[in-house]
């Protein structure tokens, strides 16, 4: 149902596009973002791609739970 | 990307997540006498939970419940028996999600029906089934369309493509179910005592942030949207203690790299265009009103509930308590029928059968005896 | 000769004559055996191993693969995880009126080609013709024979910290075939792992003399196996969901599709459970073979007196796995 693994377009065509997850491919509708670009990833569900994934966000939010452990460590520390 | 994903099951970044959250609870319990109380109302949530052993790893000191998740799980009986009935036609042709086959009804499951020689498919990718109902232009081909928001606009690409392609032989059996009346009538009923929701992944994606502001304003209850990954589950239930601890009350979007804060417009413009509320009955509650989304009247042709009628007499009654399972009543483990009588290869409800049932969940990822 | 195979090839006569001859005996050989109603075959001192397959795989040719090594693979390996030492096949197939003869040709040398790979001899065969519709394509049943040598082989004494030990990655064969049937609509690089593994057995079994236990872990994949053997000899297991050798395009498959690769069909792969003081000294048997060169520890015997299969998530709690209810992945092997 909901796959949670980001899925990169590499190749656009109209109304769908070809999709990679860690080299498997497939192809899936792209009519609900139809601005994505080849290079970004998409969120797919029931093949169609629901959402961009913007990477910057992704990566945030690793650095806050690396914030949060690390903070944590230090309290430990102390 | 795929370096992001790792770490996101990385022990070394989960485990300490997983101590800052017992940590936290344990702050909550010596400030309220209680374990903090959450609900995830997302069926793939339940699962990912249970499985990345989230649930059991918190279970001393945070209550996980799982709610009215699954949308094959909240379909009440009736409606059940009508999409099962509707393979009794020679000439159709049912396409359907792969859970739905299991799906027991008050005589057979739709799985019984296609052994006995009933077309019945199983579609992955909806939008299929059009292509399915093109290739066999003397049968009738019927979607059965089970789904909260992240589906529902899914449906209406099926219309516009139909239409577009000029295909009569299509028609989708509308039985859909929107999260907002369903999460104000559990806090209406206050049967659970909540200290936030767990907020879906995929739904939110359509719906947005600010979808949720009705849980704060009138209610007073917190919500944080999350993905499916160990840290994104862990960092999500330690935000949700954290509000409770400070006493405040908010939305959080701690899935900000895939959720916005209006959601998706195309497909709600979509949604727009071809459907209207309806009232629908949920398992173990009855009629919500408002709660379900049908086609539009200039849409009826592809209305399989308009052009077909189905008669099916009152559900067989059986000791089944998934109606109180998805309404977090009970856990899967407390029904006499689990892992008994109502097992995943002869289930008595949806529940133990769907792909995103919470009794599912339970009976292949909790019932570890150590 | 013809093109497509018809019913007259399966009636004892004159096409059927020239079948075995320029398909089966071209590839097979041994053409004097091939005179009696039975083969007369030659069996060392020891007990006799024996073990039946029958393949219903579909597609007949897969990404790494047919149904014809398929097998041989399979059958040989069932033998070769027992601790026998492999020797014989027999091979009978149901053929469907109207399969094309150049795609039977190419099974049946796959067959050859991978017998002699192993040094393992086709010593007897048997051919029917079904009408149309009433087999699809080809099936093969095999039985194969071997036999047991004096200490080597499986011992069954488990003990509490005996290693599990999986010889390459998971997933690949179930993957490649049902990528291959294209109603998934999804494609994957992923070939099918199939291959012979009594080379590689035999190996580890020269060194080592006994190990505890082998399997293969095929239709069901590595989770079911592993249940099994817990269940048969009451053992409790654990292996670690970090430790699982997995191929990324398999992992991504499998995302897209919903599917667990721990029960996904392996058919070049083996479990050994060795005593601890073993495990690097197969480790590295396994890696010196072209099969083996990806062989990870992936657990242990944590207990004994209770049949169960944990798997210990990247938090550290454990869950039992179960075999799969219900998920329907037919026609793999």
């Amino acid at each position: 149902m909901c796959v949670g693994v980001p899925a990169k377009v590499v190749k656009k065509m109209e109304y769908t596009a070809v999709v990679d997850v860690m080299g498997s491919q497939t192809t899936v509708g792209i009519i609900f973002v139809p601005e994505v670009e080849e290079g970004e990833f998409v969120i797919v569900h029931a093949g169609q791609a629901m959402s961009i994934v913007d990477e910057q966000y992704a990566k945030d939010s690793v650095l806050e739970w690396r914030k949060l452990v690390d903070a944590r460590n230090s309290e430990t520390v102390e | 990307m795929l370096e992001i994903l790792k770490q996101s099951n990385d022990p070394g970044i989960c485990m300490p997540l997983v101590e800052a959250v017992l940590e936290k609870a344990k702050e909550f319990q010596k400030k309220f006498g209680r374990k903090p109380a959450f609900m995830e109302v997302c069926g793939s949530h339940t699962m990912a939970l249970a499985k990345t052993g989230v649930k059991q790893c918190l279970k001393a000191d945070v209550n996980l419940i799982s709610g009215p998740g699954c949308p094959v799980c909240v379909t009440d009986q009736k409606s059940i028996d009508a999409m099962i009935a509707l393979s009794d036609e020679d000439n159709r042709i049912i396409c359907t999600f792969g859970d739905m086959m299991r799906v027991p009804g008050s005589n057979k499951t739709l799985l019984d029906k296609k052994i006995a020689g009933s077309d019945i498919r199983v579609v992955y990718s909806p939008i299929d089934t059009v292509t399915i109902a093109e290739e066999n232009p003397d049968k009738e081909v019927i979607f059965l369309g089970v789904g909260f928001e992240t589906t529902i606009p899914i449906l209406t690409l099926m219309v516009g493509e139909a239409k577009k392609r000029g295909i009569s032989n299509f028609s989708i059996w509308m039985t859909t179910k929107l999260v907002e009346p369903v999460l104000r009538y559990l806090l209406e009923a206050g049967d659970v005592k909540l200290d936030g929701f767990i907020l879906p992944g995929h739904v939110s994606i359509v719906l947005g942030e600010s979808s949720y502001n009705y849980l704060v304003e009138e209610y007073n209850m917190s919500g944080s949207i999350t993905g499916f990954e160990t840290a994104e589950l862990l960092s999500t239930i330690y935000k949700l203690i954290d509000l409770a601890l400070q006493e405040k009350t908010a939305i959080e979007n701690n899935y900000s790299s895939v959720v916005s804060e209006s959601g998706n417009k195309v497909a709600k413009q979509w949604m727009e265009t071809y459907l209207t509320t309806c009232d629908e009955a949920w398992r173990g509650i009855g009629v919500i009103p408002n709660s379900g989304l049908d086609l539009k009247k200039e849409y009826d042709l592809y209305n399989a509930k308009k052009r077909f009628k189905v008669e099916v007499g009152e559900p067989r009654k059986t000791k089944c308590r998934c109606g109180e399972v998805i309404r977090g009543l009970i856990s899967p483990s407390e029904c006499h029928l689990f892992g008994k009588a109502c097992q995943p290869l002869n289930p008595i409800g949806p529940c133990m059968v769907s792909a995103e049932g919470s009794c599912a969940a339970y009976y292949q990822y909790m019932r570890e005896s150590l | 000769m013809e093109t497509f195979i018809n019913l007259a090839h399966g009636d004892g006569g004159e096409l059927t004559h020239r079948l075995i001859r320029d398909v089966f005996v071209a590839a097979f050989g041994k053409k004097d055996t091939a005179l009696f109603d039975a083969a007369s075959l030659y069996i060392p001192t020891g007990n006799v191993a024996v073990t039946t397959d029958s393949f219903v795989i579909k597609p007949i040719f897969f990404p790494g693969g047919s149904i014809g090594n398929l097998a041989v693979a399979g059958t040989i390996n069932d033998l070769a995880v027992s601790g026998a030492r492999p020797l014989y096949l027999t091979c009978g197939f149901v053929i469907e009126e109207g399969f094309p003869i150049v795609d039977l040709k190419k099974i049946v040398i796959d067959m050859a080609n991978e017998a002699k790979k192993t040094g393992v001899t086709i010593v007897a065969g048997d051919t029917k013709v079904v009408e149309k519709g009433s087999a699809d394509g080809v099936y093969i049943n095999t039985t194969g024979i071997g036999v047991y040598e004096h200490n080597k082989g499986c011992s069954l004494a488990f003990e509490e910290g005996d290693a599990i030990i999986i010889s390459g990655t998971i997933g690949d064969h179930g993957i490649a075939v049902l990528t291959a049937r294209g109603d998934l609509g999804i494609t994957a690089p992923t070939l099918s792992d199939c291959a012979s593994l009594n080379g590689m057995i035999d190996s580890v079994l020269q060194q080592c003399g006994t190990v505890r236990i082998m399997r293969d872990p095929t239709r069901g994949g590595l989770a079911t196996t592993l249940v099994e053997i817990a269940e048969d000899f009451q053992i409790t297991m654990t292996i670690n969901e970090r430790l699982l050798p997995i191929k990324q395009e398999v992992h991504g498959a499998c995302d897209i599709l919903g599917f667990d690769p721990l029960y996904l069909a392996n058919e070049g792969k083996a479990i050994f459970i060795v005593a601890d003081s073993q495990k690097e000294k197969v480790i590295d048997i396994l890696k010196s073979c072209p099969e083996g060169k990806d062989a990870t520890i992936i657990g242990s015997i944590t207990s004994k007196g209770k049949g169960q299969l944990l798997l210990e998530t990247p938090i550290g709690s454990k869950r039992m796995l179960n075999r799969l209810s219900g998920t329907m992945f037919p026609r793999i092997c």
